[in-house]
């Protein structure tokens, strides 16, 4: 098997918050992008070896029978000295990849916040409000190993951590979301033209969209509607609305609110969308979100929401282990919950009527040529190298995103 | 000018308990340190590389002239083609354990060969 390069670190899109890059920050992200790639592609796969050709048989001598919990295999790997090394590779090298943003944007914080506040004064398209409070799932870990989350702040009144994670995002997706990071957007867009080819929605909500990096593909592609970028942490809103300004979006408005229960007057959106957000809630809070899409769709609107497909019975034990791994060592901690509920009870119990509910995949659409030059190279996997990369990278490249919804009954 | 701290707030601890995975937090310190320094050593590589294709074109080494270098795409190829031969030599050892995992015959013990052969 040839290698499968990403694409290197200056192929990045720029916008007016972008802070500067230097060639060596470029080179580190190009290290650590690679690091990720052979952790995916070349280390991880071995994780099903060990399983079955040591923590197995071990198992299976000590207590007769085979694993009945993916909980179970989750601690008895805990002691195989090959997953192991993958495992504190894999947690090492996010920390890594959060260092290294943090460093860029903090040692030109000054210049950045200043940027920020220009673009932000006296605007009426974002709008904080302090009483909102950052609910408990998001403040007693960091989501994905990074410093202050969504919602902290260094100083009163900054980005926070945003800028960094969006600096830093390449490294985890390797390339392969597009140049501005926007993949999951791009592919919504696609799959709500595809399916609903006649829909003209006037007022999108994107809640829990934080900065705005997959919700602009939608203002750019119904350019006619106001899309409102909704989420509970300011410093991302800040950020997002100073960096949807800068690329030249005039339709975008970013407002704090928390998603459970927000402030916007009943049916007053046609389409509200959550990308990757759902997984990073609680149980509660997922039957409040949709109940509160319920409320704020007209009749007829439609509610999507892109996640990874939740476990069906048939789920095998060692892919739910595989699925759960982030929920458990990549502070994420709902998703192993969420990865249980059904999402079309949920939905049905919020109040959509179970003929309007769908589901289905959407690819994203990257540039292929101008971004990638390799793209070929990326496409082209052969179904060794697809079982070799992790769930998430497959969902991506792959067969792609999935997607559920349903529409409000008119 | 914010007084901050670039250097400890860059390093700062996200909430939440680290996973610690191996028998001895120990040996995962030492590779977290092993693979920060084994960064660097790759953006000296990529630095070097820059500084021979600028000489290559006759473009003046420049600390401007380095910031500024973007590969094209065939520079773009060999330099990830360099760094994943780098990564590859890095873990060798973890590349080598999985084949003594995945096949038996690559683990006979040439101690237990030598001892045998010496007892005869």
């Amino acid at each position: 098997m040839s290698a499968i390069l990403p694409p290197t670190y200056d192929r990045t899109g720029r916008h007016g918050l972008t802070p500067e890059v230097t060639h060596d920050d470029a080179a580190r992200f190009n290290f650590l992008t690679n690091l990720n790639v052979y952790l995916g592609q070349r280390v991880f796969p071995g994780i099903k070896q060990a399983f079955e050709k040591r923590v197995k048989p071990k198992h299976l001598a000590r207590t007769g029978v085979d694993f009945t919990s993916h909980r179970d295999i989750r601690d008895e790997m805990r002691a195989d000295p090959y997953y192991q090394a993958w495992a504190a590779l894999r947690v090492n090298t996010m920390e890594m990849r959060q260092q290294a943003g943090r460093h860029v944007v903090l040692r030109q914080y000054d210049a950045m916040t200043e940027k920020i506040r220009a673009a932000n004064a006296g605007k009426n398209t974002l709008q904080l409000d302090d009483k909102v409070t950052v609910p408990e799932y998001l403040s007693q870990v960091d989501n994905h190993w990074m410093p202050g989350s969504y919602y902290g702040e260094i100083v009163p009144g900054d980005a926070g951590a945003v800028a960094s994670y969006e600096v830093g995002l390449f490294v985890t997706t390797a390339g392969s979301m597009s140049a501005f990071g926007d993949g999951a957007g791009r592919a919504i867009v696609k799959f709500v033209k595809e399916r609903f080819p006649n829909f003209q929605p006037k007022r999108i909500l994107d809640l829990g969209g934080a900065f705005g990096i997959n919700s602009l593909p939608l203002a750019a592609a119904f350019p006619d509607a106001e899309l409102v970028v909704m989420d509970v942490g300011a410093p991302a809103l800040r950020y997002g609305h100073a960096r949807a300004q800068s690329m030249g979006y005039t339709n975008v408005q970013f407002v704090q609110a928390n998603g459970e229960h927000t402030n916007f007057p009943a049916e007053s959106f046609d389409w509200i969308q959550t990308t990757m957000t759902l997984h990073e809630t609680s149980a509660n809070a997922v039957v409040n979100i949709l109940k509160e899409c319920q409320r704020l769709l007209k009749p007829g609107g439609l509610m999507l929401h892109l996640e990874q497909p939740n476990f069906a019975p048939e789920t095998p034990l060692w892919e739910r282990f595989t699925r759960d791994w982030d929920a458990w060592y990549n502070n994420e901690p709902f998703w192993a919950k969420f990865h249980t509920m059904n999402v079309f009870d949920l939905m049905a119990d919020a109040g959509f009527a179970r003929d309007t509910h769908f589901d289905g995949r959407a690819k994203a659409d990257i540039e292929a040529g101008r971004y990638q030059p390799w793209a070929g190279t990326l496409s082209r996997h052969s179904p060794e190298q697809k079982a070799a990369m992790s769930q998430q990278e497959s969902a991506r490249k792959g067969e792609g995103w999935y997607l559920f919804g349903a529409t409000k009954s008119t | 000018m914010t007084n901050i701290d670039v250097n400890a707030l860059a390093n700062a601890k996200a909430k939440g308990e680290r996973p610690y995975f191996f028998d001895d937090p120990a040996v995962e310190r030492v590779l977290s340190i092993t693979m920060a320094v084994a960064a660097e050593v790759a953006v000296l590589r990529e630095r070097m590389d820059t500084i021979e294709r600028l000489m290559e074109s006759g473009t003046a080494v420049t600390k401007a002239s380095i910031d500024a270098y973007k590969p094209d795409d065939n520079a773009a190829r060999e330099r990830q083609e360099w760094h994943a031969a780098y990564v590859a030599r890095i873990l060798r050892i973890i590349h080598q354990e999985l084949q003594a995992l995945e096949d038996e015959s690559l683990n006979v013990s040439s101690k237990k060969l030598a001892d045998a052969q010496a007892d005869q």
